[in-house]
């Protein structure tokens, strides 16, 4: 699906510069758009670097089983098929609060260190496993319970109440998170009945974790 | 209550910096050493995601410069004024999933055009906070591990933006209309 969107927007973008005589545009936004490609990435650099160092110093010291441990009912609700003390509990805990708290910088190592976690639990190495599909959707919906950016930028265009749009911007993305989990489980049971999953390798502390029906 | 928020997002970054190195001293990690080990990790994994990221933006610059977002708002607008919804949010919600920076941009925009405190500063605030940018995350997080088929993430994260759009609209009109 991937492969089709990205085609489509260049195939789509270079038809309506050529029909509208535009077409150097092309050009100049193609080397535009990957000058911003590496820039955000070198931008990620010095907050991937310090937040997957903390996130280590976390690790080491117990902190994110500790965490995992104490939310893991939700966690475990949302990922049946992740073994209870794996290491991808912690990260995947640790991107859901960062989220939550609109620390978004600090969200995303966090999330791609489960994602490289979950890979470990991966049978197929190139596809995503259910688990890594359920990881992307709590995060495309990102529950927010302080849209900080936004209330900053109000501040700037002197709002009369800056943070009047804590709550709808709760009540909305709640909305779409819960759509985010249905859908999720909806697809991921007709995964699952395509391709039966083959059998968990034990966890040595808790066994492996019961089936999800479907 | 923009004090207590002000608070907290002032002091959660900080208490974390102080307190997770602090936790694993106590628990006789020997930290500087751990950092960097954990650090390391963070550096190869954001060059590893530049060839992603700059495929991305390059489609979607290209998607953008070429008048084809503005044409597709342009077909759908009367469409969306015949059910109250302004059409000056419509690319906000197209370009949402798309660009991060791109869609905050635009919010700003719309912002600083129509004022914080009207329907349509509101109703962007609420939308840029309440979805996220799919196609970014996804790519990020999967070119990090190097998954090629995404399989049905896609369609959940984009059904969710879609969803997180119509809920902000509608939660606004009801909330502040």
């Amino acid at each position: 699906m991937i492969n089709v969107i990205w085609l489509a927007l260049i195939i789509i973008g270079f038809g309506f510069a050529a029909a509208q005589g535009n077409i150097e545009a092309v050009t100049s936004a193609a080397f535009d758009g990957a000058k911003t490609g590496v820039t955000v990435c070198f931008g990620l650099i010095s907050v991937l670097v310090f937040w997957l160092g903390m996130m280590k110093l976390a690790e080491d010291s117990g902190l994110l089983k500790k965490i995992a441990k104490l939310l893991s009912p939700v966690v475990r609700f949302l990922f049946p098929d992740v073994p209870r003390n794996h290491p991808a509990m912690g990260y995947i805990l640790s991107n859901m609060s960062a989220n939550l708290l609109g620390l978004g910088n600090a969200a995303t190592p966090m999330g791609i260190k489960a994602m490289q976690e979950l890979q470990t639990l991966n049978q197929d190495k190139t596809g995503a496993s259910p688990a890594m599909c359920t990881l992307l959707a709590l995060n495309t919906a990102s529950i927010t319970l302080i849209p900080t950016t936004l209330i900053a930028i109000r501040m700037n265009y002197k709002s009369a109440n800056p943070t009047e749009i804590v709550g709808t911007t709760l009540v909305a993305t709640i909305i779409a998170t819960f759509a985010a989990v249905a859908a999720d489980r909806y697809y991921r049971r007709k995964f699952l009945k395509r391709n039966p999953r083959p059998p968990i390798p034990a966890d040595p502390m808790q066994g492996a974790k019961p089936d999800m029906k479907g | 209550m923009t004090a207590i928020i002000n608070t907290i997002s002032a002091w959660a970054i900080p208490v974390l910096i102080a307190f997770i190195p602090l936790f694993a001293f106590v628990k006789k990690v020997p930290v500087y050493e751990s950092f960097v080990v954990g650090a390391k990790d963070g550096f190869e994994t954001a060059i590893q995601i530049i060839p992603n990221l700059v495929g991305m933006m390059v489609a979607i610059s290209v998607f953008r410069a070429s008048g084809a977002l503005d044409f597709f708002v342009g077909w759908t607008g009367p469409f969306l004024r015949e059910l109250g919804v302004p059409s000056e949010i419509l690319p906000l919600g197209l370009l949402r999933p798309l660009t991060g920076t791109g869609s905050l941009a635009f919010a700003t925009d719309l912002i600083s055009v129509h004022g914080p405190d009207s329907m349509i500063g509101r109703m962007a605030s609420t939308i840029q906070g309440s979805t996220d940018t799919t196609l970014y995350v996804l790519t990020v997080y999967m070119g990090a591990v190097g998954i090629r088929n995404g399989r049905y993430s896609l369609k959940v994260g984009l059904f969710s933006d879609v969803v997180g759009f119509i809920a902000s609209i509608i939660v606004c009109l009801l909330f502040f209309g």
